[in-house]
């Protein structure tokens, strides 16, 4: 188990109601749009299970499109999200769907848009206590959390493209904490997705990008 | 320096001679790798966002989103300030503190989740109450949190303090267990009479489920946290008066934990039984939720 600090027992401070349906929703959306690298025109959000029958009591509905403006756990303008949003230009849409069987209670899905045509597709869960994990992007089953540096690399999937990113990664001296491939099918389009303690340097990226089989590249730093 | 059990924490305590606040401190500062200067820094942030909390309602309430609660602390305030109330200064105020931080969390305010934010009310309004009363400086409510999060530590450890998992025993139990605790420490009590009010707060509310109407977090949790506050005084003050509860920490950590795996479904969390499951809560939780 990982060390318990006293700011985890008498913490996290967080906007309430509810630590898995406010605070964990919130950073679902704020890493998703920490991925989506391009300004956000439009969001679309799909709602399943209890967040789907409970999201306005909790305000779960605002808690997520707080984070895809940028808004922590704990920023106070969560409460007033849909006014920030209309003021930032940002339109977004909720729609409901209790009828899809999903693998956690609290799950919701996020469709981003920008102006010039980009779209992301993440779908996250909150798993308790105000955390939270990836489990698709674009339709491909991933999973990941966002505790720490995280590198998404969007590839086809071809012989030699990991060992041209470790070999990247090992250069600019980036130690790997977990490194997992994720695919659609063979030969199609996959994800590495790395995780590491530390940074990772912009450099590492450019020399990454060198590949063929390369196709985006997404770095959350910590 | 890590200590598991409540027992472990007592040895710990009594060999180096120091208090279970102190414990906390030195586990965080060697454990943790964090400065006794930032820890300062990060109690001062979480008793500022509680007071606010715990005061503002008082004076400006707001609806909660549910609509179920909004204005119950100021009610309680008013009625102490007319010399209406039954309960005394502490706990008159630690009522209505519990109470205002409940309003505060259920219309997305900031609060601290102390362990949880169903439970958030209780810390505040037990520590709040007695500086107020007892006018003891913020060093010494400092000393709270960090004893109380001794006591929430080991309850994470070896018990639970999730609603889901077993009930509200686990939630507002738990938040009472660890406020007794420290009001016990700042009372001058020693480390055995620490636990023994944690004990004695648990065995209390052993067996308190989880039956929030609408599933929302508002009613009965506000006025739930209201009892975790009373019941954490009155653990506090029957120990320091003498009163030895039988059952150790540590069996009684379990004991909840044990209770809690065995509440049905419909009493953990899921807005089926209780309270919601009632007829008039089913039908508040048909309007708020529009089912």
């Amino acid at each position: 188990m990982n060390f318990l600090s006293i700011f985890d027992v008498i913490g996290p401070n967080m906007i309430g109601p509810s630590s898995s349906h406010t605070a964990g929703a919130c950073a679902i959306a704020l890493l998703s749009k920490k991925m989506f690298q391009h300004p956000i025109q439009k969001v679309t959000f799909t709602l399943y299970g209890s967040f789907a029958r409970t999201y306005k009591g909790h305000g779960t509905d605002k808690a997520l499109l707080g984070g895809i403006l940028g808004f922590q756990t704990d920023d106070e303008r969560l409460r007033d999200a849909f006014a920030h949003a209309d003021e930032q230009g940002v339109e977004y849409q909720f729609l409901i769907d209790e009828k899809t069987v999903v693998n956690h209670p609290n799950t919701a899905d996020i469709l981003m848009e920008s102006a010039d045509g980009h779209r992301l597709f993440v779908r996250g869960e909150s798993i308790g206590g105000g955390k939270m994990k990836i489990v698709q992007i674009d339709g491909i089953d991933v999973d990941f959390t966002g505790e720490y540096t995280t590198l998404i690399i969007q590839q086809t999937d071809k012989p030699g493209v990991v060992a041209h990113i470790t070999n990247c990664l090992a250069k600019h001296e980036v130690n790997i904490a977990f490194l997992r491939l994720f695919r659609e099918e063979k030969g199609a389009k996959a994800y590495t997705i790395v995780e590491s303690d530390e940074p990772i340097p912009a450099a590492s990226l450019d020399a990454i990008k060198e590949n063929e089989h390369i196709r985006e590249l997404m770095l959350i730093q910590m | 320096m890590d200590f598991l059990t409540g027992e472990m924490l007592l040895e710990l305590c009594k060999k180096e001679n120091i208090s279970i606040s102190r414990a906390m401190l030195d586990r965080e500062k060697i454990l943790g790798g964090a400065s006794e200067e930032t820890i300062t820094k990060k109690l001062e942030r979480v008793w500022e966002i509680m007071q606010h909390a715990a005061k503002t309602p008082v004076d400006t309430p707001k609806s909660s989103i549910g609509g179920l609660i909004g204005g119950q602390a100021k009610g309680i305030y008013e009625n102490m300030q007319n010399g209406n109330n039954l309960c005394g200064p502490i706990l008159s105020r630690a009522m209505a503190y519990a109470c205002a931080t409940l309003e505060v969390n259920a219309s997305m305010g900031l609060i601290v989740a102390a362990p949880t934010a169903g439970s958030s009310g209780v810390i505040p309004g037990v520590l709040l109450a007695y500086q107020e009363v007892k006018q003891v400086p913020d060093s010494m409510i400092y000393r709270g949190l960090l004893n109380a999060s001794a006591i929430g530590y080991l309850l994470m450890k070896s018990a639970s303090v999730s609603g889901a998992e077993a009930g509200c025993q686990a939630e507002v139990g738990s938040a009472s267990a660890m406020a007794a605790s420290a009001i016990v420490e700042l009372m001058g009590g020693n480390e055995e009479q620490c636990l023994n009010a944690a004990s004695l707060a648990i065995s209390n509310l052993l067996g308190l489920v989880c039956d929030p109407i609408a599933g929302l977090v508002e009613s009965p949790c506000q006025t739930r946290n209201s009892i975790g506050a009373a019941n954490a005084l009155t653990a506090a003050e029957m120990t320091l008066a003498g009163v030895r509860f039988p059952i150790p920490f540590d069996e009684m950590a379990k004991a909840m934990l044990r209770v809690g795996k065995s509440l049905p479904f419909e009493l953990r969390e899921t807005a089926l039984g209780g309270c919601a499951g009632t007829a008039t809560g089913c039908s508040l939780g048909c309007d708020i939720c529009g089912n």
